[in-house]
């Protein structure tokens, strides 16, 4: 059965989801979801371990060996995304059942956590697949899900932002499309390995080059990179609580894994960055993406959109380190997706807890939540703190690492523009700080408890694991950077 | 393409939807002239077909005519100008089309042409691509489809209505009372469509066809009776949570013949192991999930279909209540 971990990694909530619409009551399906979402938390733990021994594992779909058929290729980088996504989800779900209660009505609890799991199979399968078309295909599944997750809304304006996210999205998918037509139609292979062997050889077209540049803005576009971020902040401030919480930490996650996937093993460092100015590029817009977006967060009014343009601005750390393209920058670049992860999910999910007990997240409604909710604001402090950078927690972590990179590219003034970022940071997240404990409780707000255990213990669970992977550092940073050593090792 | 700039141009939204109709004719034919019959006979029954009759019922819904818009969208067009540009002009040096030394002739597609009667013994190359060499893509489709079905069904499933107020309208009351040559066609075509659907499912293996196309074909037929006598009556006849059952089983049904070639020593969708003789172990794996694509395909149109159409009867209630 060991062997079979690859595919079983996918297929196990792929096929729970289906499952879940005949089991029908909520409950049942809840703790059905959650076990399986356990279950492949745990293949993912296995498969790291497997593959930090022994190296990559190579799994044919359908017996049919590679360029013909289909295969799931995992090496270190796989890996360590595939655990993000399923320890995320696994601990999002513990709070669902509270949290969905309250927000969606009755007969929709079962839809729900079918997408959940849809959307969940979909990223997973985006991770493991080693064929260009299949990672398509699960793309395609991951995005539905996610569009018809997010209008669950209450407002009514999640049906907008969703529909913004469906355009977008859509323009992204077909993007890619067009991108992997045109690559099979110069190799004539459509599986990631044999791409990445019979592209040089053609590298010089300019049909190439195009495919390259719709796969890559295709990306982007998923990835909400500046300035193709415009669907995220309502996407994100509209949607349930648990799906912020689930998606802001995968799904942008994701498209990071793609964006390196490509540019690193299949085109290979040296056409990616070589022959355009993809570095100047992305530098530049990550920059502009930082402080744009952690700008706009300044100003925002409901807190989760302020978290959202928070994460745009994240985005724009993570691209700044991929595009020093050396091993030190793409290290920070995975520890910053894994860290990130971490400090978005316990944010989104403490917010979901206010959500719970006020029904709103709008800032002013914070007033004296610090000694209402004592737990929950503390979980808030904590990932602000780590947003920002502080040490001990694993915002440090990421930003030293960063900051290492570009000193070692003697990109001494990004290094310095990064640290002034922090400062907006440290704004953004202060105005939440103030309101909550320095001022007096509303009227309307006296008399709120502290939020349900059923919150408090994964909000916890995320924020314990900000702060001992801020301290012990060596799973995150010993995977992050096997990972990034070992594509720099096959890229050409 | 003329076809095209006319949907754009056009305000009266039926015949929109009559001109797209069209054009996924035209785009099959145009796929019939390259030679990819299958691909032709999926975009005749899902482009001119099925999707006409969801937007047609979707538009009985918002109305007949397309608001005038203000503003001018220049910035997106000139932006998508560009790209069409760009792509035209990126893609010169392709490979021409139909020349035989293009790499996509020369590296994987010749062990399909020339190995796949050995090796699943199936003579429609495309079926044996699809079902088997990339059959985990296949599935993906059909969980893709699925979604689409569950999506739906999330944003549109209405709050069952009290008996009395269902009992005295149903969608296009007045055809099913004036119709009568309509009617009596529509039950004679029915029939022969169900059967074709089937043909085209059990086909597949040796002519265009499979479980995509004849769930879409078993669908337009069950559609079609629900236009002409209503939907209650055929509602007596496929239930919601019938169908939404029989859409998740279609999925289950396929990915439970991968777990099987996976307990009997397989790989995961290897249909070799399903029995002694591998090349009969392939046509049964490829007959059992073309089932379950067909399962899945069907019902969830039907999800779709059912969904919107109630949707339209909750409105017009409401509009009749109103005028009360």
């Amino acid at each position: 059965m060991l062997a079979h971990l690859p595919i079983l990694q996918v297929i196990v909530p792929l096929l729970a989801a289906p499952l879940c619409l005949i089991l029908r009551r909520s409950s049942l399906v809840w703790l059905f979801s959650l076990i399986i979402s356990g279950i492949a938390f745990l293949i993912s733990i296995s498969l790291l371990q497997q593959i930090m021994a022994s190296g990559t594992i190579v799994y044919e779909l359908g017996g049919w060996d590679a360029p013909w058929g289909i295969e799931y290729r995992i090496d270190k980088l796989n890996a360590f995304v595939l655990l993000i996504i399923s320890a995320v989800s696994t601990v999002v779900l513990l709070a669902a059942q509270t949290s969905i209660e309250k927000e969606l009505p009755k007969d929709k609890h079962t839809l729900f956590y079918v997408l959940y799991l849809l959307s969940l199979s979909g990223m997973l399968g985006i991770v493991s697949s080693g064929d260009v078309f299949n990672v398509f295909v699960f793309l395609e599944i991951s995005s539905l899900s996610a569009y018809a997750l997010i209008a669950l809304g209450e407002d009514r304006r999640a049906l907008w932002a969703s529909f913004q996210y469906l355009i977008m999205g859509t323009i992204g998918a077909t993007f890619i499309l067009i991108g992997i037509g045109l690559m099979y139609q110069m190799t004539g292979t459509l599986n990631l390995d044999d791409l990445s062997r019979r592209l040089p050889e053609v590298a010089h077209t300019r049909t190439v080059f195009s495919a390259f540049a719709f796969v890559i803005v295709g990306i982007c576009l998923k990835l909400a990179l500046f300035p193709l971020h415009l669907w995220l902040p309502n996407a994100y401030a509209y949607a349930p609580s648990i799906v912020t919480a689930f998606l802001a930490a995968t799904a942008t996650k994701v498209a990071i894994y793609l964006l390196i996937r490509f540019t690193f093993s299949v085109f290979g460092l040296s056409f990616s960055f070589t022959t355009l100015p993809l570095q100047i590029l992305f530098m530049v817009l990550g920059l502009l993406g930082i402080f744009v977006a952690s700008t706009a967060a300044i100003y925002q009014k409901n807190v989760k959109h302020l978290f959202a343009y928070s994460s745009i601005a994240q985005i724009g750390y993570m691209i700044v380190g991929f595009s020093t393209s050396t091993v030190t920058g793409l290290t920070a670049t995975l520890l910053h997706v894994f860290n990130h992860a971490l400090m978005k999910s316990a944010l989104f999910l403490a917010l979901g807890a206010v959500m719970y007990r006020i029904g709103s997240v709008q800032l002013s409604q914070f007033q004296g939540l610090g000694r209402q909710m004592p737990f929950t604001m503390a979980a808030i402090v904590i990932g602000g703190l780590s947003l920002i950078g502080v040490p001990l927690t694993v915002g440090f972590v990421s930003k030293w690492y960063l900051l290492m990179a570009l000193v070692e590219n003697g990109w001494w003034l990004v290094a310095v523009l990064i640290l002034l970022s922090s400062l907006l940071t440290i704004i953004y997240v202060w105005r939440i700080f103030e309101v909550a404990y320095f001022k007096p409780p509303l009227l309307e707000t006296e008399g709120i408890k502290e939020a349900p255990i059923s919150f408090l213990i994964p909000i916890w669970i995320l924020v314990m694991a900000n702060i001992y992977f801020g301290i012990d550092t060596r799973l995150s940073v010993q995977v992050a950077q096997a990972a990034s050593q070992s594509l720099f090792g096959v890229a050409p | 393409m003329g076809i095209a700039v006319a949907i754009v141009r056009m305000k009266d939204l039926v015949a929109v939807i009559m001109l797209a109709g069209i054009y996924g004719l035209l785009s099959a034919s145009f796929f019939v002239a390259m030679d990819a019959v299958d691909v032709a006979f999926t975009e005749a029954s899902v482009g001119a077909g099925i999707s006409s009759l969801l937007m047609l019922v979707a538009i009985t819904m918002t109305g007949r005519s397309e608001h005038p818009t203000r503003h001018k969208p220049v910035l997106a067009l000139v932006v998508v100008v560009i790209t069409g540009a760009l792509l035209i002009y990126g893609t010169l040096d392709m490979p021409y089309f139909g020349s035989a030394d293009a790499p996509i002739h020369g590296h994987v597609a010749p062990r399909y042409i020339n190995d796949s009667m050995q090796e699943i013994g199936v003579p429609n190359i495309v079926t044996s691509v699809l079902a088997s060499y990339r059959a985990f893509d296949t599935f993906g489709e059909v969980v893709v489809i699925f979604t689409a079905g569950i999506g739906v069904l999330t944003l549109l499933s209405v709050v069952r209505l009290p008996e009395d107020v269902t009992k005295s309208y149903s969608l296009n009351d007045s055809m099913y009372e004036q119709q009568l040559i309509l009617r009596i066609v529509t039950k004679m075509l029915i029939p022969f469509i169900l059967l074709f659907a089937l043909y085209v499912q059990f086909h597949g293996e040796y002519g265009p066809g499979g479980g995509f196309q004849a769930g879409v074909i078993f669908a337009a037929a069950i559609i079609l009776y629900a236009m002409v006598f209503g939907l209650r009556t055929s509602r007596r006849v496929i239930n919601q949570p019938f169908i939404q059952l029989a859409a998740a089983m279609g999925v289950l049904f396929y990915g439970s013949i991968g777990l099987v070639s996976l307990l009997n020593g397989g790989n995961f969708l290897d249909y070799s192991v399903l029995n002694a003789d591998p090349i009969a172990g392939q046509h049964l794996g490829i007959l059992l999930i073309e089932l379950g694509v067909g399962c899945t395909v069907a019902s969830v149109m039907l999800i779709i279909f059912f969904n919107f159409a109630g949707r339209r009867e909750v409105q017009q209630n409401r509009r009749d209540k109103e005028t009360k």
